[in-house]
């Protein structure tokens, strides 16, 4: 099978910062990849890219096996490829409905002349997503400026999850909601994928991803620094990797040494003998911050 | 208190303008000589051609949360221009009509240049709106200056006056209904009892005010308008093509702008290049008393249309009392915070279920 969704050596550039360096993805359809990292480690940034918000300085995207040139929100949107942002990006002056059909508004004719929006139909259609999810908006009418971050939160995967996507990328779904309403995500989650819909989630809550991802990609300074198989690792060994006290693979790609003498930070600093000290130096040191 | 009564309370609050512009009628007409009758009605809406024509475009401007301070010297210009292509036509011997569709037309197309360049500026080059439009508030006057040589435009065509001045019905009660051409040969007493109905320049306004404020209120257009000033990053990442969408922002705009140049022109048959500068900031003004906020997201056309009635009612409600004009400044200064205050402190009117 070929993956739904690829990216190859994508690099995103603000001024000095390299937010995003060289990173390959591969997602195939009905498959969970959980993405993590600690916080500013690129994570949002690399997605952004695909969904068309950020332009890529260098790196290809594939979509469906075809390499795509996402240039706008929009474009992303019309392959079937829906976000759920970090910020939710939300309307706030605008009622629930206006927000889940937001860019894509169902209109109906008026007098046979012009097109106007079809409140009746995106009220009642907005109604039926929001109960698949059963996170309780008291009235849809209502801005989104009135309500709770969760309820907001299952606004803002509604309209992700309204269009029949292929491909949903979820970055921080859960982090407003309740425990029990995690749960209902998350089984959402399960359901899409096996529906066929390719999902990148993006979570610092470890356990939620291991419960629904088969495979996990860590980031950390914008590099891919480990790519795992869920069920052959252990949370002990992705936290070491997101905070860089165990050695991720990224050595090979950046011409570094793989070697398993390059181990703990500690030692680095210390084992002034060791051959490959220059490259060793530039490693960014886990504890500097 | 009561929910029930709560929400009423709330719905009635937020139509205060409404309320607060029939309690201004009611005074004027109950201290002023003369005030509630239908010629002093419809000179209201007449008076208030101009500043409503340039708050209906503002109100669209302002909803994405920017604004558009060009509008005022934009009037200047296009009827300027307007002016200038009637009296020129005029002379090379066309038809009046001609020359003053020619004009009209010209005054128009002309219009939208401006608001693509302040559109452009503002989504594509990232100019704050204050500026952008200021920039262009300045070189709109400085061409209508360099048009009409500093001196303004006389000797339009004859018929300029009465279409600007006429009203759509003439009606002498029992004896005669007219559309549009006004009768002639009346005598001096069916002169006296001669019903005039709806200013011409008041029914175009209000064709192009409805319009707008239905694009604004029913279609896509007007929910993203509204979606641009409520979250600019959301809109965007919802797929709404943002730059161009403010493009023709400002182009309705300077759209309005050139209609309310066209109708300065039509009512003072003169083009003067400083016309409309001092209606900016009442446009603005009426906007804001209307409902929408400069910070974006919120305001409406029917909201608007009241704004702009209290300002006028209040400026010739003053003169028929006879008071002088500062007075009417010092009342809009306390509408016009009132407003602001109104809407910080009113609170959100929330559905408990569908
Ligand atoms: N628009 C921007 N302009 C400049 N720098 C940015 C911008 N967006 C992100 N960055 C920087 O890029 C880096 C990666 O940020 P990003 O938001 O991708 O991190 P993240 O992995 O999503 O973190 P978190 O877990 O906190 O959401 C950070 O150092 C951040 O400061
Ligand atoms: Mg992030």
């Amino acid at each position: 099978m070929e993956p739904i969704l690829e990216v190859r050596n994508i690099t995103k550039r603000f001024g000095g910062l390299v937010a995003v360096d060289n990173v390959d993805m591969k997602v195939y359809p009905g498959e969970v990849v959980g993405l993590l990292g600690d916080n500013g480690a690129g994570k949002s940034t690399l997605i952004k890219m695909v969904s068309g918000v950020y332009r890529a300085d260098a790196g290809k995207v594939f979509f469906g096996g075809k390499e795509v040139k996402i240039d706008n929100p929009m474009q992303a949107l019309r392959m079937g490829l829906e976000t759920i942002y970090q910020d939710l990006a939300l309307a706030e002056n605008l009622d629930v409905y206006s927000n889940i059909f937001l860019g894509r508004e169902k209109l109906k004719r008026f007098l046979g002349l012009v097109n106007v929006l079809d409140h009746g139909h995106m009220l009642a259609e907005s109604r039926k997503v929001l109960n698949r999810l059963d996170i309780e908006v008291p009235s849809l009418r209502n801005r989104i400026r009135t309500l709770s971050g969760g309820q907001r939160q299952a606004v803002a995967i509604s309209r992700a999850i309204y269009w029949n996507a292929k491909f949903i990328i979820m970055d921080e779904p859960t982090a407003a909601l309740g425990v029990a309403e995690q749960k209902k995500v998350l089984g959402l989650v399960r359901t899409l994928s096996s529906q066929g819909v390719g999902i990148i989630i993006i979570s610092h809550q470890l356990l939620d991803v291991f419960s629904v991802a088969t495979r996990l990609v860590i980031m950390r300074r914008g590099k891919k620094v480990a790519e795992r198989i869920t069920a052959e690792t252990s949370m002990d060994e992705v936290v070491g990797l997101i905070v860089g006290s165990v050695p991720g693979d990224l050595a090979n790609a950046n011409g570094e040494s793989p070697k398993p003498s390059a181990v703990g930070p500690v030692m680095t600093t210390s084992s002034r003998s060791r051959p490959h000290q220059e490259t060793t130096r530039r490693r960014p040191s886990p504890s500097g911050h | 208190m009561n929910p029930r009564f709560r929400s009423v309370f709330i719905r009635v609050m937020r139509r205060w303008v409404l309320i607060f512009l029939g309690f201004e009628v009611l005074a004027f007409s109950l201290l002023g000589t003369n005030f509630f009758s239908l010629d002093t009605l419809q000179n209201i809406l007449v008076s208030s051609t101009i500043v409503l024509l340039l708050a209906v475009g503002e109100t669209f401007v302002i909803i994405t949360g920017g604004i558009d301070l060009s509008v005022g010297f934009m009037v200047g210009f296009t009827g300027v221009v307007c002016a200038k292509i009637m009296v020129t036509l005029q002379a090379a011997g066309t038809t009046q009509a001609m020359a003053i569709a020619a004009g009209i037309a010209a005054a128009l197309l002309v219009g939208l240049l401006p608001g693509f360049i302040n559109g452009f500026l503002v989504a594509h080059l990232k100019v704050p709106p204050f500026i952008a439009t200021f920039g262009m508030y300045g070189i709109a006057y400085g061409c209508a200056e360099i048009i009409c040589n500093n001196v303004p435009i006389h000797d339009l065509p004859s018929a300029v006056g009465p279409i600007g001045h006429g009203f759509l019905f003439f009606w002498l009660p029992g004896k005669m209904f007219r559309v549009f051409v006004e009768p002639t040969g009346l005598s001096s007493v069916d002169f006296q009892h001669l019903i005039t109905i709806i200013p011409n320049l008041s029914a175009l306004a209000l064709v192009f005010v409805l319009v707008f404020g239905f694009i604004l209120a029913k279609t896509r257009f007007g929910r993203h308008t509204y979606a641009i000033g409520g979250n600019i990053d959301a809109a965007e990442r919802a797929g709404i093509d943002v730059k161009r969408h403010l493009v023709k922002v400002y182009m309705i705009s300077s759209f309005f702008a050139s209609l309310a140049g066209v109708c300065y022109v039509l009512r003072y048959i003169t083009g003067r290049a400083p016309a409309g500068s001092a209606q900016v900031l009442d446009a603005v003004v009426a906007v804001v008393i209307g409902g929408a906020s400069l910070y974006g997201g919120k305001g409406s056309v029917s909201g608007t249309f009241v704004g702009a009635m209290v300002l006028t009612t209040l400026v010739l409600g003053l003169a028929n009392l006879a008071l002088p004009t500062y007075y009417a400044y010092i009342a809009v200064g306390c509408i016009l915070i009132f407003a602001v205050l109104i809407d910080q402190f009113s609170p959100e009117l929330v559905h408990k279920e569908d």
